[in-house]
């Protein structure tokens, strides 16, 4: 297996950043990708019988990149009267829709080193000191602290009876990541965040409800765990919206919201099956883990691919980042792909090649399919709901706030998930486009969040920092919409869903087209069952040196690098195939979700 | 082949395994080999405490190990320094928590622990607690870390206020826990006692939030029954005391003197307390509120028995009489929906229907008791019956007439027809009994009327559709074993 890629880190649009990491990522989505050789270059390596098909060289899934910096900008070492002056005149022309703010804010225009420099400069007047209490967050901190942060481009969530958890604990896989459980879920609901009691020990714990609603509650999510078993329950409303199937429950109207918009997460016009399937694989995944449906990869979802590469490296695989595919070879009597060409020029022979969608030009599309998933990414100083705990991860679900608009889903993360700096909360907000990720999120960001500055002893988070961008939807693309030879296969992009199943059944789907016969992410072996024939330094000398220009993977952390040190070791053992067949030949490992 | 990872077969994994746990089990028998033959010798030193330790740290359950060790500790403690003292006997504790995660369970490890902990010069008691709170937070009914940690609580005192929010903690976490809902019934009245003469009660105030919390458990969960015990407990502090009237005529056995007419008396003045709580009007209407609650359950649950058994109990408190139409009802929900425990339920229902009896003639100062076709399966409150002259029990389910039976000095007519009796024990010296009609009954044998015989007035006996009759020479015999009965009907 080789895997290139035309950018620097891993994972494509599953990827996570660093607070700086991100900063770049947003730089890149204003510079188009650096021209690859001319056509005639790669034209020279295409053989006769051959033509050549070129890839697309310019990234469009990711639009509407949209950045709002609401921390004060004052270096931190700054006389605290100073600083709290400065931040006050610094935020009193952001009223959330102030033009003024957004051409400020914006960074089409000019970077945030750019800008902080300006303001570092222009900033120092030393007017009216309020004091104040608790200790702001500046934005020089966060750029300070911003290794810290693991921001992920996709938010979702791993259902613990889900596919994904299912496939990680079979392949061993999970051995390279850690996880937390979700704490919470809440709701917003009549201009409150509230808990959602859902499972047991919350039901039981909840001050929200009365005993005869608990009852209720319980007897339904009861009944919904094994639902096929009392089809007279339900069969009648098989034509019906599980919505009216709830009406007709006798569930009280705050039972009704939780149901649907926080256990189903279902809209009201799904059919009853569809809803009470949801709410019983909810239901399946409590208790397993803990005391909610789910769990977060510590560092971040962009661990989990990255924690496929780092199995498939282990055995064999290599992985060249900065590296792009300028074209496919396509042999002119079978049709079928027979080699690519690299942004270097290079040929290399293949019988497969897996795609990205973001790769495939216009002309090899038959239909264009416009979805778009619509995502926010703040920075603030305190938790949506504060508890005796302050490491929360909370599930917020968001039903629309006016008629018409978007249901929001929205992730709140602690510094204890390793995603962001002690003191803030990392929130994470997502649905399906209907106009640009501004206009579909920021009315629930002002609605549950204080832009830019608290009013004293107000309970609300503030925003320090916000950023919008649409990302391309392609999930629903089938195959079949593509005209491409029938050796290349394409990994669509990252779905709206919470969770990762459509991901996980794309992957399975794309491997049994490679190997048919072969088990899908069967078990690693464990280290010790393995049989190393050339026992000794002599398989580890020059093949470890050969496999090592193939990119050590990203680094996250020196907590990680001696376990991939030894990683690295175990690959060097298989790693003199790299020096003998620099080919993209996809027989062994097969790569699980991916990009090309 | 290139590229391709070479694996271990299974039988050479197996066999790379058997390997390993040889190994290990020689070093075992050596290590324990040698323990044994140090133990012997009387050797008290540092290597037996090391040898010990390998053994148990694969091993935690020998008690014989954990002994040595503790000789050869209560020896160090006795040569070393306080502070050497103190080093020993944390590494100790450190041990026995390697041990602990072998074994949660293990009794020796336990026992062990709350011995060093005792004898720490100087012990850190909220480290112990954290210990437990982790132990409790894998298996909150690890009952080895319960009895664990009310050592160190009651060692380090720890105020009774936190230990209760202990226990709201973990019934937050999970309530089916019967340990601490228990945990809890011993604090309250510690902390909230009713009054400083009735110490063991809780104040009217804390029972009601009790009554709120544990009903939230029920409503949640009606089928897990920890919290419909605690809720039997909260509820009986206010319900079954009883008063029981002193009987003085009771206490002993009258002798009988032929002749020589007996009189019996009871005192009435406690009449109406006989079978009802002792309720203040206070607590009247908190029963009331918690029938109401309960009600409210069984509309949404009409079959769950934890819910109808609550209620019936509730309904006793307040009014035997005014509910008997329902709890006979709910009885008969409870029979249906919970068959295992039929009899149970027959036998408790006996009971109430008997109290209501009781209660009824009381009020009414009538000397007859009929309690015919009530499906009663046994007789109790026997005592309570003393002055009554009259017995009706027929058409019910009755195996037999019990020894306390023969309370019913004044009983003068017993009718306990189409029964299936098929003991009379009861009916045992009772000096005014003249009328007895046992007919279809299973009295089979001639030795099972041998009581009557001492019943010096018996005149009528009916004994009618009973195996007995059946045997020969039965009139004969009869007339031999009671010759009083001059009306006899077989």
């Amino acid at each position: 297996v080789l895997h290139v890629d035309r950018r620097s880190y891993y994972a494509g649009n599953w990827a996570s950043f660093t607070f700086n990491g991100l900063l770049s990522w947003i730089e890149e989505y204003k510079v188009s990708l650096q021209a690859g050789p001319s056509d005639e270059a790669a034209q020279e390596k295409v053989e006769e019988g051959e033509e050549a098909l070129a890839l697309s060289s310019l990234d469009t899934s990711i639009t509407n990149v949209e950045v709002f910096c609401y921390a004060s900008e004052e270096p931190e070492e700054v006389e605290e009267g100073v600083k709290d002056g400065a931040a006050a005149a610094w935020s009193v022309p952001q009223t959330p829709d102030s033009e003024g703010e957004v051409e400020r804010c914006l960074l089409e225009s000019s970077s945030v080193e750019e800008e902080e420099a300006d303001e570092q400069q222009a900033s120092p007047s030393p007017a009216e000191s309020q004091p104040e209490p608790k200790k702001q967050i500046t934005y020089t901190k966060i750029v300070k602290e911003g290794r810290r942060f693991n921001i992920d481009l996709v938010s979702k969530l791993m259902y613990s009876r889900g596919s994904l958890v299912d496939l990680l604990i079979k392949s061993n896989v999970s051995r390279y990541a850690e996880f937390k459980n979700v704490t919470r879920i809440l709701t917003y609901r009549n201009g409150k965040v509230e808990q959602v009691p859902c499972s047991r020990a919350d039901v039981f714990g909840s001050k929200q409800l009365t005993v005869v609603e608990k009852r209720m509650l319980m007897k339904f999510l009861t009944f919904c765990l094994d639902f096929e078993q009392h089809p007279e329950e339900y069969q009648d409303f098989s034509v019906h919206s599980f919505w009216d199937f709830l009406l007709t429950k006798k569930l009280t109207e705050n039972l009704r919201h939780f149901i649907l918009h926080s256990i189903a997460m279902v809209t009201p016009d799904v059919c009853t099956v569809e809803g009470l399937r949801a709410t019983q694989h909810f239901l399946r995944c409590l208790g397993r883990y803990g005391n909610t449906p789910f769990l977060f990869p510590l560092y971040g979802l962009g661990e989990i691919p990255q924690c496929f590469c780092r199995m498939c490296a282990v055995f064999g695989g290599i992985y060249c980042l900065r590296q792009s595919v300028r074209c496919l070879v396509l042999d002119k009597e079978s049709g079928k792909c027979k080699a690519v060409i690299d942004s270097n020029g290079q040929r290399i022979s293949c019988s497969h090649f897996v795609v990205e969608d973001g790769y495939i030009g216009l002309d090899q599309r038959k239909n264009v399919d416009s979805r778009q998933i619509s995502r926010a990414v703040l920075i603030t100083d305190r938790s949506i709901l504060p508890s005796d705990s302050e490491q929360q991860i909370s599930l917020v679900t968001v039903p629309p706030v006016e008629p018409g608009s978007p249901v929001v889903r929205m992730v709140e993360l602690c510094s204890s998930t390793m995603t962001c700096m002690p003191g803030t909360y990392l929130v994470h907000l997502t649905c399906s486009s209907s106009g640009s990720a501004r206009e579909d999120l920021a009315p629930v960001v002002s609605r549950l969040f204080c832009i830019p500055v608290r009013e004293e002893g107000s309970e609300v988070p503030s925003v320090l920092w916000a950023l919008y961008f649409n990302m391309r939807d392609t999930s629903a693309v089938d195959r079949s919409s593509y005209d491409l030879p029938s050796n290349v296969h394409v990994c669509t992009s990252p779905d709206a869903a919470l969770g990762s199943d459509h991901a996980i059944k794309l992957a399975e789907a794309v491997f049994r087209q490679l190997l048919p016969e072969e088990e899908f992410c069967p078990p690693a072996p464990n280290p010790e069952d393995i049989i190393y024939d050339g026992e000794g330094p002599q398989g580890e000398g020059p093949g470890f040196e050969e496999a090592d220009p193939a990119e050590a993977l990203p680094s996250q952390g020196e907590v990680e690098s001696a376990e991939r040190q030894e990683e690295a070791e175990d690959a060097g053992e298989t790693g003199d195939v790299a020096k003998q067949e620099t080919v993209a030949v996809a027989e062994n490992e097969p790569r699980p979700a991916s990009e090309e | 082949q290139h590229g391709r990872v070479k694996l271990k077969s299974t039988a050479q994994q197996e066999e790379e395994k058997r390997k390993e746990r040889e190994k290990k089990l020689k070093i075992y028998v050596t290590a324990r080999d040698a323990v044994f033959a140090k133990r012997k010798n009387g050797m008290l030193d540092d290597e037996a405490l090391l040898l010990t330790q390998q053994l148990l740290s694969s091993n935690p359950d020998v008690a014989t190990l954990w002994n040595y060790r503790r000789e050869i500790l209560l020896h160090l403690e006795t040569i070393r320094e306080e502070v050497d003292v103190q080093k020993m006997y944390e590494d100790e504790l450190s041990f026995l928590e390697s041990c602990l995660k072998v074994n949660p369970k293990s009794y020796g490890s336990w026992h062990h622990r709350g011995w060093v902990s005792a004898r720490l010069p100087r012990p850190d008691w909220t480290r112990e607690l954290g210990l437990c709170d982790r132990c409790l937070s894998l298996d909150d009914r690890n009952f080895h870390c319960w009895d664990y940690r009310r050592m160190v609580v009651k060692m380090s005192g720890v105020p009774v206020d936190q230990e209760l929010q202990f226990t709201d903690r973990l019934i937050g976490s999970n309530f089916s826990n019967y340990s601490s809902w228990h945990y809890r019934s011993t604090l309250l009245p510690l902390l909230h006692p009713e009054s400083p003469d009735h110490s063991h009660r809780v104040c009217e105030e804390q029972l009601l939030k009790e009554y709120e919390l544990v009903q939230n458990a029920f409503f949640t969960d009606p089928n897990d029954q920890s919290a419909w015990f605690y809720y039997r407990w909260l509820l009986g502090r206010g319900m079954y005391c009883y008063v029981v009237p002193p009987l003085p005529c009771l206490t002993v056995m009258c002798p009988y003197f032929p002749g020589r007419s007996v009189s019996w008396c009871r005192d009435s003045a406690t009449d109406q307390e006989l079978f009802r709580s002792e309720l203040s009007v206070e607590k009247t209407s908190v029963l009331q509120s918690e029938l109401q609650s309960c009600n409210q359950l069984l509309e949404l649950e009409p079959q769950n028995k934890w819910c109808l058994l609550t209620i019936i109990l509730l309904m006793r408190a307040l009014d035997p009489l005014g509910y008997e139409r329902e709890t006979l009802s709910h009885f008969q929900t409870l029979k249906e929906v919970d068959p295992m425990r039929g009899a149970y339920y027959g036998d408790l229902c006996s009971k109430f229907m008997i109290e209501n009896t009781i209660l009824k003639m009381e009020y009414a100062e009538v000397r007859v008791f009929s309690l015919s076709d009530k499906n009663l399966t046994t007789l109790c409150h026997l005592d309570q019956l003393l002055l009554v002259t009259h017995i009706n029990l027929s058409s019910n389910q009755l195996l037999r007439l019990p020894p306390q039976f023969a309370m019913l000095q004044c009983l003068e007519v017993l009718e306990a027809d189409n029964n299936a009796i098929e003991n009379l024990e009861g009916l045992y010296h009772l000096p005014k009994l003249e009328d007895v009609s046992l007919k279809n009954n299973k009295l089979s044998r001639l030795s099972d009327l041998q009581p009557l015989a001492s019943c010096p007035k018996l005149t009528r006996l009916d004994l009618r559709r009973n195996p007995v009759t059946q045997l020969v020479n039965i009139e004969s015999e009869l007339a031999e074993l009671l010759p009083s009965v001059t009306d006899l009907l077989l």
